[in-house]
């Protein structure tokens, strides 16, 4: 595997050199996610594999070409998950990408996301050198978090090449119960519970229907379940999957496809469209055809932000405008780790 | 690489003209009101060193702002003087991290208390950077909510001193530390304007600044606001502690409960010494026959935690734990856990000093370093006493030494260093939760290699080019890394694996 990294460094060296982009990519799952891809491709998909497994030290290290697939079956086999549940949107999706884009699914608001299990990287700089950040321990305060600062960086500060991650123990059930209410209400009931000693570990709403998943103790579930009523779902598993995945039909959608990010209390969006919220309403998809402003005017008044999520053309930039200090401090961070300005350039923000 | 850093250093150097020290007290006192302006060595003395009490120094002048503007007033000042800026919080830090400079204004925010905005549904705190980590957990209880990490010292320590350390607690290992809490940050730039990283939403577009910030040891910024996460308090929480007569086995019986698929919310280890010295001081009743005890926290729903607790008492008998004591009632708990939390203290009490490490190991090394740790301890002559987050692999040595005894001072530091080289040899970390500070900046240079240092260098410099907040902290230069180079032990590789080191 050094023969390997050895060539990635070259491949960087050398176009750092002619200052010449380079475009970071594995399975190609996500390349519709983010600014247009640009530049030489460096594949990195030959480097994979799993490097370190201790069931008992909750830790799992593999090389960021692994096919993510692979590291949750080896987890599940022994009865442990990557707890942000990230979707693949694929079959050929690798644990770099998924560390890369930085997306979580429907566990994250109870369990956390991607950047809160990463413990630790090793990487390639903008110069080809190889640093290494965090390590395989669960706390680590020395230095800068920088292993943290990868996750949804998109590629643009380095090359990925170890992934060290905290996992958890699979829950022992799951269950999903189901209620039909108007979006306000459901946007009540979800923060509300939120604020309860329940197991809940995902909430969804869309088209007039609220659900929430239970994750624990069988005994625990039950105990939960006769607190909250609802209707049990059937195929909770699918339902679920449908969601992380983007499989349902609503994100089949031909019209743009926002992720709307934003506090999970604040009221109904008014947007001309479709709306699916999950996140306990901390995180809402949009389909439709309002313009950027009106989008962004509406995420930010609630305290987050929009990203064009999915669209077959890009007019505006995918991410939201940062703040002009903000930009700065970002411009001179992706100087820090790639001087010539090579990794995935525009993918994150035009200007870098 | 090395010479253009230092380049850097030498253009910093020019850069900063030194001012009288009355200009700047001058344009201080016109900024703050007088009374928030100390100058005199008898007002400065409180503020000479933080919980780190072996090193210490006197600031310039030490500020006491009442809000963000006159926080952001001093930073201007010292940024056009050139004066460096030392935030500060409570002052419970343990590695230095809040030690004056002397040539530096020391900031402290400990006038910044005040808990702005409770918002019970959306389950948030905006607080300022003063205020107190037990405080905003008083504050939620009203609503069934708390604030997770607590570290041992959340009665005093303050939120913003939370998130320059990154601080953890004995429950982190289930409820994450500070970075994973903390959703938006208000923080003044060293030219003191505002910026805000993280939101009301669960990520921000960009890079995560939130994670490079929580952490930074205050040399990337000065927060003025944080928004933290609440959690909904668990409907039961149930201890079981367990004795051992082998601490191995007790490490294993650690790992055998996480295995199990239990998340305990806390599971601490404590050696014989520690025991010993804490059963005197608290009187928590911890059996004195064993040579380690575990106390394991489950929470969760009622039916949840009677399972779990079963489950537990069944993995430390067959780990043949000596006894096996589950709390009866909520002020058994709270006395078991008493006494943990008052271990530090109660250590104190068997000499003059003691000296608290903070290495991070994976847990199956447990046996190995503490083994390595009686090694050192004899080689020195210095006693230690063990405290362990036994759930995360953060271990507490706690060195006893007398500093007014000639050469134990520099004995028990240099013992300190050698355990953190044992961690690092066993695949861990030179801290865990206390930061580096002025204490570990020679550990730094064996944990990480010199791309690593100046990348480190880098970030601090997209943050602050002039280098004026907290200068001299939590990275070192690598000149200082040349100088230490002699002991340099790197992952593990030791230069001179043949030469005999205690």
């Amino acid at each position: 595997m050094q023969g390997i990294i050895e060539q990635f460094a070259q491949s960087i060296r050398s176009a750092a050199e002619d200052a010449a982009p380079l475009c970071i990519r594995a399975g190609g799952s996500k390349d519709f996610y983010g600014g247009a891809l640009a530049g030489a491709p460096l594949d990195v998909s030959a480097y994979a594999g799993v490097i370190e497994y201790e069931p008992g030290e909750l830790i799992l290290s593999a090389r960021a070409g692994t096919p993510l697939a692979e590291v949750e079956s080896l987890l599940a086999a022994h009865g442990q998950m990557l707890a942000f549940e990230p979707p693949h949107f694929g079959t050929h999706a690798t644990l770099g990408g998924c560390v890369a884009a930085g997306l979580s699914g429907p566990r994250r608001p109870c369990a956390g996301a991607v950047r809160d299990f990463m413990l630790g990287v090793r990487m390639l700089d903008g110069r080809g050198r190889e640093l290494r950040f965090g390590g395989r321990v669960m706390k680590n305060v020395a230095g800068y978090d920088v292993s943290r600062l990868m996750a949804g960086a998109m590629g643009t500060l380095g090359v990925l090449l170890d992934i060290t991650l905290k996992v958890l123990p699979l829950p022992e059930r799951e269950l999903t119960l189901s209620y039909e209410m108007p979006e306000s209400e459901a946007i009540a009931a979800m923060n509300h519970w939120a604020g309860r000693p329940l197991p809940i570990s995902a909430s969804s709403f869309h088209d007039g229907m609220l659900a929430l998943r239970l994750s624990g103790a069988e005994s625990a579930l039950a105990a939960a379940r006769a607190r909250l009523g609802g209707e049990e779902m059937k195929n909770g598993d699918a339902f679920w999957r449908a969601l992380r995945e983007h499989e349902a039909q609503f994100f089949g959608t031909d019209a743009p496809l926002w992720r709307i990010a934003m506090k999970s209390s604040a009221p109904p969006l008014v947007l001309p469209g479709a709306q699916w919220l999950e996140w306990g309403g901390a995180l809402r998809w949009y389909a439709g055809a309002a313009d950027a402003q009106q989008v962004r005017g509406q995420a930010a008044a609630a305290g987050g932000h929009a990203t064009l999520f999915r669209c077959s053309e890009k007019p505006v930039e995918v991410f939201q405008p940062l703040a002009p200090a903000l930009l700065q401090v970002h411009r001179r961070l992706k100087r820090a780790f790639d001087p010539a300005g090579i990794f995935n350039r525009g993918r994150l923000y035009a200007e870098f | 690489m090395r010479v253009r850093f230092h380049d850097i250093f030498a253009l910093i150097e020019l850069s900063v003209v030194p001012m009288p020290k009355t200009e700047l007290i001058h344009r201080l006192r016109r900024a703050l009101p007088g009374t928030s302006v100390l100058c005199e060595q008898a007002e400065l003395a409180p503020y000479e060193c933080d919980g780190l009490s072996a090193y210490r120094s006197l600031p310039l002048a030490v500020v006491l702002p009442e809000n963000e503007t006159e926080v952001c007033a001093v930073l201007a000042i010292c940024a056009e003087l050139g004066v460096p800026v030392v935030a500060r919080g409570a002052g419970t830090g343990l590695s230095g991290g809040a030690l004056p400079v002397a040539d530096g204004v020391l900031l402290s925010l400990a006038k910044m208390k005040h808990i702005v905005e409770l918002d019970p549904l959306a389950r948030t705190a905006r607080v300022q950077p003063g205020a107190r980590n037990l405080a905003i957990s008083e504050a939620a209880a009203p609503h069934g909510l708390y604030y997770a990490p607590d570290p041992s010292s959340q009665i005093a320590c303050t939120i913003g001193g939370n998130v320059a350390e990154n601080s953890g607690g004995v429950h982190c290992l289930k409820y994450g530390l500070t970075v994973h809490n903390v959703l938006k940050l208000r923080v003044a730039d060293v030219s003191g304007e505002i910026f805000e990283i993280g939101g009301d939403a669960l990520d921000a577009p960009g890079y995560d600044l939130l994670a490079l910030l929580n952490g930074s040891e205050g040399m990337l910024g000065v927060v003025t606001e944080v928004t933290v996460k609440l959690l909904p308090k668990p409907e039961r929480a149930q201890v079981v502690l367990a004795a051992f007569d082998d601490v191995a086995r007790a490490g294993e019986a650690v790992g055998a409960i996480i295995a199990a698929g239990i998340v305990p919310a806390g599971l601490e280890m404590m050696d014989r010494l520690a025991i010993e010295a804490t059963e005197a001081f608290v009187r928590a009743g911890y059996p004195l026959d064993a040579e380690a005890i575990l106390l394991c926290e489950v929470d969760g729903g009622n039916e949840e935690v009677s399972q779990a607790v079963m489950q537990v008492r069944k993995i430390f008998h067959d780990y043949q734990a000596l006894t096996v004591r589950t709390a009866r009632d909520e002020a058994e708990r709270q006395l078991l856990w008493a006494g943990r939390k008052a271990a530090f203290p109660a250590v104190g009490r068997l000499a003059p000093d003691y000296y608290c490490m903070d290495g991070t190991i994976p847990r199956r090394q447990l046996p190995r370093v503490l083994a390595r740790i009686a090694e050192l301890s004899r080689h020195y002559g210095l006693r230690v006493a063990n405290v362990f987050h036994a759930g995360d692999g953060n271990l507490h040595p706690l060195i006893l030494y007398d500093a007014n005894r000639l050469g134990e001072l520099g004995a028990a530091e240099a013992f300190g260093a050698d355990i953190l080289a044992a961690c690092l040899e066993a695949g861990g970390t030179i801290t865990g939760e206390h930061g580096v500070g002025m204490e570990k900046l020679d550990s730094m240079c064996s944990q990480f290699a010199a791309p690593e240092l100046e990348t480190f260098h880098a970030i601090k410099q997209a943050f602050d080019p002039r280098g004026l907040l907290n200068p001299g902290k939590a990275v070192p230069t690598l000149a200082r890394c040349a100088e230490f180079g002699a002991m340099h032990v790197h992952r593990g590789r030791e230069k001179f694996p043949g030469l005999p080191r205690f």
